[in-house]
Formats: C-alpha cells, sequence, structure tokens
C-alpha cells in the first residue's frame, strides 16, 4: 500500500537542504519518524549532517510536537524543525 | 481567549483595557512583552527575522493556554506573536492573563511564556556583528518548563 505523506522542513533545516516542502511515497519499512529521519540522511552529505542523529531535530505531526517513536500514517503532514527559539 | 500571530506591533495599553473592561469579574491583569535586546551570546544584534510554522503555531498557543486554564482560575487570556523583520527595541511578543486574583495571573503568565519559549514553533535568525546566524536554544529555557512538570 502506498503511504503518500507531506513533509516540511523549517528555519536551519530548510535552509540547508534547500528545501521547504515535499510530497512523499513512504517506503514500506518507513513507519516511525525514527525510521523517516535515518531514510532522509541517506539523501546525501547536508541530509546526513541533518538527520544522523548528532543534531538535535525536533518533530511535528499534524501539527503536534511528536517524539523519534511516533508513527506516521498515509496523509499526514510530517515537519522537521530545530528546537524553538521563540519568545 | 485569544492568538495572533502577525507581523505588525501591537499596543499593549489597548489590549490590556480591552480585556480589563470586558469582564466585571475580572480583579488584575498580568502581562509580559518581550522585546528584540541588541546583544546576544556576546555580538551585537542589529536585525532579526522571526519564521514560524504557519497552522501549527495557532494551535500551540491554544494548547499552551489550555493546559494553563487547567491549572488556574483565568478569565480570559491573550497571545499575540509577532513575525518576520524585527529590530532593536521592537516588541516581539504579549502575553495577557486576566483572573479575579492576582496569583492566578502571575503564575499562568509564567506558565505560559515557559511553554512559548519551548514548544511554539517559532524561529529566531539575527544579523550580528560577526554575520548571520540561527539562534540556538537554551538549556536554561528548558529547565524554566520543567519546573512546572514537578
Amino acid at each position: 500500500m502506498i503511504s503518500l505523506i507531506k513533509v516540511l522542513y523549517f528555519a536551519r533545516l530548510k535552509e540547508s537542504l534547500n528545501y521547504s516542502t515535499e510530497e512523499m511515497d513512504l517506503p514500506a519499512d518507513v513507519l516511525t519518524i525514527a525510521q523517516l529521519k535515518q531514510y532522509l540522511a541517506l539523501r546525501g552529505e547536508a541530509w546526513a549532517n541533518l538527520f544522523n542523529g548528532k543534531q538535535s531535530i525536533r518533530a511535528a505531526i499534524n501539527h503536534a510536537l511528536v517524539e523519534n517513536d511516533a508513527v506516521i500514517k498515509n496523509g499526514d503532514e510530517v515537519a522537521f524543525f530545530p528546537p524553538v527559539t521563540g519568545g | 481567549m485569544t492568538v495572533r500571530v502577525q507581523a505588525q506591533d501591537f499596543d499593549v495599553g489597548a489590549e490590556i483595557n480591552a480585556m480589563r473592561l470586558s469582564n466585571p469579574h475580572i480583579g488584575a491583569v498580568v502581562s509580559f512583552v518581550g522585546q528584540v535586546r541588541d546583544f546576544n551570546d556576546g555580538d551585537g544584534v542589529s536585525s532579526m527575522l522571526l519564521e514560524h510554522y504557519p497552522g501549527m503555531t495557532e494551535k500551540s498557543l491554544g494548547s499552551i493556554i489550555e493546559r494553563a486554564r487547567a491549572k488556574w482560575a483565568i478569565v480570559d487570556a491573550l497571545i499575540v506573536h509577532r513575525v518576520g523583520d524585527l529590530k532593536p527595541l521592537d516588541q516581539i511578543v504579549l502575553v495577557l492573563i486576566a483572573s479575579a486574583h492576582r496569583q492566578d495571573a502571575f503564575s499562568a503568565c509564567e506558565f505560559v511564556m515557559d511553554y512559548l519559549k519551548t514548544e511554539a514553533p517559532f524561529w529566531k535568525k539575527e544579523s550580528t556583528s560577526s554575520g548571520e546566524r540561527w539562534v540556538e536554544a537554551k538549556g536554561s529555557d528548558v529547565d524554566a518548563r520543567q519546573r512546572w512538570q514537578q
């Protein structure tokens, strides 16, 4: 079954990757945020630097903050960003 | 309970008057105003860009107010947060909490700011004497939030 999701990148990630949003067919073995990070890390050096686990990257699914073990479903909007610095 | 994310400035006095005059049960209004500093981490700051995640930002701020309402007797609450280009002395954020008695409003206002600083999806990029850079999150902000979880 195909899982089509939307992925958004913000702040330092958006700049480093030169990417703000994309539609993605989720591979069958990518079920969680941790697995999606590992999958994205394979895209090249800039991606590996951000998603190899050494940098603190926060994630949200459908506008709610989630942890690495959160499960991604068909149609979800996933976002990756650095720790927030508002206020 | 109101949340606004906007590029334009806000009038603190007008916002306080609008809230306090809206309900005679209100006995206290506590406000917090954040403004852009002209220094950070040892460098002068000449301007700042505030980015956010439209949609999630409003939901996140609304959820922070709801959690504060579950802990304290709040009559009304307002968060206004600016985005876009800002410079030193510009106002960034306004939090107003109205309650019957002051202690609820004082505590809830601190709670809202501590959660806003660590959960609401805003990011600051500052222009400094050493160039442009994304502001790093502070461990002290996480500590400030964690005191509410004890």
